[in-house]
């Protein structure tokens, strides 16, 4: 039988599942990092920052942060999808797709027409992923250099 | 990028065949969805099966079936049955050293477009090209 995933909102008391969800896929827990953006990102009433659980049997299964930002780098206002994690053992479930979904519905509401996000070259997985979703290059290109 | 003819037909070939995993297509079918050589398509079919992405179904009424895995495979996949995605500069070997850093700097700009090349395309599935595909069909309706 297919269990039931639901899509809530994060709160304070996903910190902890988060972060270990999130280290599967980086290899490296980041504590103050996560426990920086529940503080900016579950602040109520707040449309343009995003940021969703999937939840299966009461238990934090993935997660999704995404926000709009405007006029960064001369681009309109755009959504941004910049965290995404999903645990090992529920791969191939389509909870990715379900927290993405969500995620642009949650934008179009707030007149967002585009979403974009950054993917390391290397992660085929996530972009792949993100590639199903019907993402493609866009019009930026991102440049950077090492310093000496 | 221009690709090879061969790598061409053999997306051709792929994606028509994982558009229905069950269905067989003759060599001469396929060729005629995409008004291509039977003859050069023939030959690409043969690495398909090779490589396993296709299985050759003999006898009366066989054919071509998809054998792989339509998420799992990509277009680099198929692509690099048939071809390395490298651009050539066709730079002599004088042994000259003046020319030598602009050369170099020419080829380090190459590999940077190749190594974006491939990861368009290593991370297109067939799944995911045939899903837009699809897509394509709904908006011109």
């Amino acid at each position: 039988m297919t269990p039931q995933i639901t899509i809530r909102n994060a709160t304070l008391a996903d910190l902890n599942s988060i972060i270990k969800l999130d280290s599967v896929g980086t290899e490296e827990e980041k504590p103050a990092y996560w426990s920086g953006v529940f503080d900016r990102y579950l602040e109520d009433g707040r449309n343009e920052r995003i940021f969703l659980v999937a939840e299966i049997g009461g238990e934090a299964v993935g997660f999704i942060v995404g926000e709009v930002r405007a006029w960064e780098f001369g681009s309109p206002p755009c959504g941004w999808v910049f965290a995404l994690g999903v645990s090992l053992k529920m791969r191939e479930m389509s909870i990715g797709q379900l927290l993405f979904k969500e995620l642009c519905h949650r934008l179009k509401q707030a007149g967002i027409t585009s979403v974009r996000t950054m993917i390391d070259r290397g992660n085929k997985l996530v972009l792949s992923f993100f590639r199903s979703q019907g993402l493609r290059t866009g019009p930026y290109i991102e440049l950077e250099k090492q310093l000496d | 990028m221009k690709l090879q003819k061969a790598s061409l037909f053999a997306l051709y070939a792929i994606l028509d065949l994982a558009s229905d995993p069950d269905r067989q297509l003759s060599a001469t079918d396929i060729a005629n969805n995409f008004n291509i050589s039977t003859h050069h398509l023939a030959k690409v079919l043969r690495t398909l099966v090779r490589s396993g992405l296709v299985q050759a179904v003999r006898g009366a009424g066989g054919g071509y079936r998809f054998a792989g895995s339509i998420n799992r495979t990509t277009l680099l996949d198929v692509i690099d049955l048939f071809e390395t995605l490298e651009s050539e500069l066709d730079t002599p070997n004088s042994g000259i050293q003046t020319g030598k850093p602009i050369m170099e700097e020419l080829q380090s700009i190459t590999t940077e477009i190749d190594d974006l090349t491939k990861a368009v395309l290593d991370t297109i599935t067939l799944e995911t090209a045939l899903n837009s595909s699809r897509l394509r069909i709904r908006h011109t309706v």
